[in-house]
């Protein structure tokens, strides 16, 4: 456990009434109350705790996808008793640790792709027809590298090939049906969106 | 110049009030119900999908407020990845569908102030609420209308001062929200450790001003 997880913090006031209490009734129930009361707090400590480190890395982690990062419910709202609450910090832990070994691994992957491209760029020809996208290396976006031979079947003959670089995501505004309930030409699907938008409204 | 009224200090019960030290709730009643969105309410919401965008979304677990929910819920037994904070839901929504849908000037000024202040709000009708607002657990043999069997003792509620109007992040009791007839609302916000008073203050103001407007 982090030695974060396990500082007490000063001065806590939500104690300080039940503490005076025990001190005047001196029972055993009151220490139990204030025993359980100390650990409950200390259990939402450690589970802020593992939940930001939970966020940092679901952050660091984009774009990748496939990640599990849910931890699941106790049937809430309610207020959580020390065992549940256990579970819950349990469970957050676990799932801190399989999905930073789950990112690292990826991480790794990611690497060895990154230096394929590398080398597919320096010596095409050794990779022939092979795609490395972008998500295959771990950054957002379309773009991929692809092993292609120059001019066809004419470069395949002649062992001339190359690494293409693709262009990226293909534009969100697609062909749509205008207002007007008919389908745009496909040259006024290429123009800009103003254009599209004075088309609609002539 | 308008009179602008004062936010009220909603009761939590002492149980919850030791268990969850700032945890609190806070509300203001306005005029109206909910109505068609106007434009200009619209164009907001417009520019409010342009500024938050995907990376911003993906960002929100690094904010201190929205993680303040995301911790409060996983010490209430929720999971924010199952059944997202307000913030989340709405940041959610606007990845899905590409904006922010106007749906009505009500939700519309829920979603604004979500999204500016991070803070979860919630409205109720004021005319179907007996006293002053509160959050404590529910007792044995208490419902939530509009919804079959009884609640789970200890759940946690928002509360007037003679039934629950709605678990706490989670449905609203039928009756008790806003509806057409309603002439009067009540904006609440929850406010949880971690989460600023000014924070809170800005987003029931927020919610206000827009249905004012």
């Amino acid at each position: 456990m982090p030695e974060e997880v396990l500082e007490i913090e000063a001065g806590d006031s939500s104690l300080q009434p039940i503490e005076a209490l025990d001190a005047l009734l001196g029972g055993a129930g009151r220490v139990d109350l204030l025993t359980e009361r100390r650990a409950r707090h200390d259990l939402r400590r450690q589970i802020a705790l593992l939940e930001r480190r939970l966020g940092e890395l679901f952050t660091s982690a984009f774009p990748r996808q496939g990640i599990d990062w849910r931890v699941g419910a106790l049937g809430g709202p309610r207020v959580l008793g020390v065992a549940e609450l256990e579970r819950v910090r349990d469970a957050l832990a676990t799932r801190l640790h399989e999905a930073r070994a789950e990112v690292g691994r990826r991480g790794e992957i990611e690497a060895q792709n990154r230096g394929m491209v590398e080398a597919m760029i320096a010596e095409p020809e050794r990779y022939r027809w092979v795609l490395v996208s972008n998500e295959d290396v771990g950054e957002p976006g379309c773009r991929h590298w692809h092993s292609r031979p120059r001019w066809g079947i004419l470069g395949m003959l002649m062992g001339w090939w190359r690494v293409k670089l693709s262009s990226g995501c293909p534009l969100a505004r697609g062909l749509r049906l205008l207002q007007t309930g008919t389908w745009p030409a496909k040259r006024d699907t290429l123009r800009p969106p103003q254009s599209i938008v004075s088309l609609t409204l002539a | 110049m308008r009179e602008e009224a004062a936010t009220e200090a909603g009761w939590v019960a002492p149980e919850l009030r030791e268990e969850f030290p700032g945890l609190a709730l806070r509300y203001l009643s306005v005029d109206g119900g909910s109505a068609r969105t106007p434009r200009h309410v619209k164009g907001r919401l417009a520019d409010l999908s342009n500024r938050f965008s995907g990376p911003q979304a993906i960002n929100l677990r690094h904010q201190p407020i929205p993680w303040a929910y995301r911790v409060f819920y996983r010490h209430i037994g929720l999971d924010p990845d199952e059944q997202p904070t307000p913030v989340e839901a709405v940041a959610l929504e606007r990845v899905k569908r590409g904006g922010f849908i106007s749906r009505s000037l009500l939700d519309d000024a829920l979603t604004i102030a979500i999204i500016e202040s991070g803070v979860a709000l919630r409205a109720f009708d004021a005319g179907r609420a007996e006293g002053r607002l509160g959050i404590r657990q529910s007792e044995p043999g208490e419902g939530l209308e509009g919804r079959p069997g009884e609640l789970p003792q200890g759940t946690l509620v928002i509360a007037d001062e003679a039934r629950p109007l709605g678990l706490l992040f989670g449905a609203i009791a039928a009756g008790r929200g806003v509806r057409p007839r309603t002439t009067r609302t009540i904006l609440t916000a929850v406010q949880v450790k971690g989460v600023p008073d000014i924070a809170v203050e800005e987003a029931i103001w927020l919610a206000a001003d827009v249905l004012r407007s």
